[in-house]
């Protein structure tokens, strides 16, 4: 199964601001109730986006300057709670292909590099300040640069984190393990053989 | 040099290490959930493989199950077709199905243990973050997404980065109405919702030794709010005495051999931890969340914060809670007036969460217009209840008794909050919309804090309405 190597995503960027925004919020569970992934996209921040009556509530996700972003910034712990990949998918279906935050929830940060999103770790100010950059140029180009572990916003560049395990998945196209997994298939046997719980029924 | 639990379990599971650095790690025990599962199977059917290691693989439906509906077709359609999917998929596969039909169906993580199906010194994943329930019985127990399900049954691994270990001592003892539910909502509210990001909590001390198998799951449980994905307690006496003769362990010899295992694996004395914390019991008090985050908690004879009193980088979230619980800073969380009272969850929905309830209830009644729901957390946990006549002590008392399943929990089922309804709740996540309504508010607390809210129809102090 061979997938590109994710090097760099390149898109213009929308900030949904906030701390702790869980992956009830990204994506409320009543839209979980199917059998595919198919569709979440319109879905993602539901009840942020929109209040009970279907009404675009005022959020730069509907902002029309913001729309086409493919980079999405955000606050701390962000998509902590629940372990749905329906979380990362309805992110990915929405059109995001890279999200920068001050910090990720550890099994949604799996999550979404498995599916081949970048989750870049920047500083507090400097999500800030490129907050204010995209929301004053909603136009520029923000480059996520998974290789240098960095983000760079018109002459702007900023020094970030991503973990090394998923740096190394995203650059050489093994974002996704099954091939390699697979490659292991035939030392699985053998761990298992030594573990007398594993013949168990 | 000693080693954590943690290590042991790890190292005797690595099939290898990985180009990207992660470990290959055997997954010995995979439990399935109708949520997480039809996509993962449905990639099965597009590889055209088979499940590899179908017998180290149960399933169990808890989530869009109705607990006021028992027999099929489900009146929400949705809800209806997962069922049968999972049904289907498990059929296809031979993957055994703890189906309502067979009186073991019940919420997967009180499903795993009251089978005997969780062990220690074992891995287990779940499509389900919860999963870090099971570490209560000294296993590494994890949540995982979709596309891991699916590696986890074609290959029975999955790719995994190692841990930090933060060692948690709660010290001294509890005092008399505070119970495992405030442990961890005090643990939480002190080291913060993502304290335990990277890391495995591996809880001990006197209280933790002193606890039954069904509060150290209560604690296990909640690790993830922390943070923390993986939650544990080593393997002891108490484990082996909850497990033996359960249906899923190992008899005989083989038994004997286990024990011998399973005590080996615990934590060496000289074990070696990346950070320890240690916690005062006497500190502790019935402690009850008022905001959006299960880390927004306070006692319950404390004052809801101000952003105000909080460090700057919580001013944001402090603020965006109030709003949206419709409270005012610096205002008691005692006399909140609830609208609904929900005693169910992977959390709170065991045997002992039941009884514990009963006994103060005999005698009281659930306050007018309040909406009480007691929801067992398995057809066992039901079962048991039914013949000891707790059911009846609910019932009496004006509580709703169900149907086993994750009921009000989280929305995916029938039982939802309204409008802006306050709801007193032994679950664990108060998020926004979480209980099925957009305007929906949560309070997360002990069970026997969620009957005094029932009784009284407000949040009050469990110690002084049963104080008898």
């Amino acid at each position: 199964m061979a997938l590109e190597k994710i090097l760099a995503v390149t898109g213009t960027a929308v900030p949904v601001p906030g701390d702790d925004l869980d992956t009830d919020r990204i994506i409320p569970a009543r839209y979980m109730k199917c059998v595919t992934f198919d569709g979440l996209g319109e879905f993602m921040f539901y009840d942020v986006r929109f209040d009970e009556k279907g009404n675009k509530k005022a959020h730069p996700l509907n902002d029309d300057r913001f729309k086409g972003a493919k980079v999405l910034i955000s606050g701390n712990n962000f998509g902590c709670g629940s372990s749905r990949e329906h979380a990362p998918q309805a992110i990915y279906r929405f059109g995001i292909r890279a999200l920068i935050a001050e910090g990720f929830a550890e099994i949604f940060f799996g999550n979404s590099t498995t599916l081949g999103i970048p989750c870049i770790t920047v500083s507090h100010a400097d999500r800030l300040e490129l907050t204010q950059l995209v929301e004053a140029d909603p136009k520029l180009e923000v480059t996520v640069d998974v290789e240098k572990q960095e983000v760079r916003a018109g002459n702007k560049v900023y020094q970030g984190v991503i973990r090394e395990s998923a740096r190394h998945g995203l650059t050489t196209g093994h974002w996704d393990p099954i091939a390699d997994l697979l490659d292991g298939l035939g030392d699985v046997e053998k761990t298992a053989a030594k573990l007398p719980y594993m013949a168990q029924a | 040099m000693g080693k954590t639990l943690f290590q042991k379990v790890w190292d005797s599971h690595a099939v290898r290490t990985l180009p990207n650095g992660q470990t290959q790690l055997l997954i010995g025990t995979h439990l399935i959930h109708e949520v997480t599962s039809p996509q993962a199977f449905a990639m099965l059917r597009d590889l055209n493989v088979k499940v590899k290691f179908p017998h180290r693989t149960f399933a169990t439906v808890d989530h869009i199950v109705p607990t006021d509906q028992f027999n099929e077709p489900y009146a929400d359609p949705l809800a209806d077709a997962m069922i049968k999917e999972l049904r289907k998929n498990c059929a296809e596969t031979g993957v055994t199905f703890f189906d309502r039909s067979s009186g073991k169906q019940g919420i997967v993580h009180i499903v795993g243990p009251e089978q005997g199906i969780t062990q220690p010194g074992t891995t287990i994943a779940c499509g389900d973050s919860h999963t870090s329930t099971h570490g209560a019985f000294g296993a590494i127990a994890f949540g995982i997404g979709t596309t891991q399900v699916r590696d986890v049954l074609i290959t029975q691994t999955m790719a995994l980065g190692s841990l930090k270990v933060r060692r948690i001592n709660v010290n001294g003892k509890l005092r008399p109405g505070v119970y495992a539910k405030d442990v961890i909502l005090h643990i939480i509210r002190t080291l913060g919702v993502n304290g335990g990001t990277g890391f495995a909590y591996e809880y001990g001390g006197p209280v933790f030794d002193g606890f039954t198998m069904e509060e150290r799951m209560t604690v296990c449980n909640m690790s993830i709010e922390g943070g923390a994905r993986v939650g544990y307690v080593n393997p002891d006496q108490t484990t082996f005495d909850y497990l033996k003769g359960r249906p899923y362990c190992p008899t005989g010899k083989a038994w004997d051999n286990a024990v011998a295992r399973w005590t080996a694996v615990a934590s060496d004395k000289d074990a070696v931890y990346d950070d320890t914390v240690n916690f005062n019991a006497g500190d502790i008090e019935p402690t009850v969340t008022w905001g959006i985050t299960p880390g927004q908690a306070v006692s319950i004879n404390e004052n809801i914060p101000s952003p105000d009193d909080v460090p700057e980088s919580e001013r944001a979230t402090t603020a965006e809670a109030l709003e949206h619980m419709k409270f005012e800073a610096r205002t008691p969380i005692k006399g909140k007036k609830i609208n609904v009272a929900f005693l169910g969850s992977c959390t709170n929905g065991r045997y002992s969460d039941f009884v514990e309830v009963a006994r103060v209830l005999k005698g009281h009644k659930v306050a007018p217009g309040i909406k009480a729901i007691a929801v067992p957390g398995s057809q066992g946990v039901q079962k048991l209840c039914e013949s000891q006549g707790i059911d009846k002590i609910f019932r009496d008392a004006g509580f709703e008794w169900r149907d086993a399943g994750c009921s009000m929990c989280l929305a995916m089922n029938p039982d939802k909050l309204v409008g802006d309804q306050l709801c007193a709740s032994s679950s664990n996540r108060n998020f926004k919309g979480r209980q099925g309504s957009v305007t929906g508010r949560t309070l997360l607390m002990s069970p026997i804090m969620v009957a005094a809210a029932a009784v009284t129809g407000e949040v009050s102090d469990a110690r002084e309405v049963f104080a008898a």
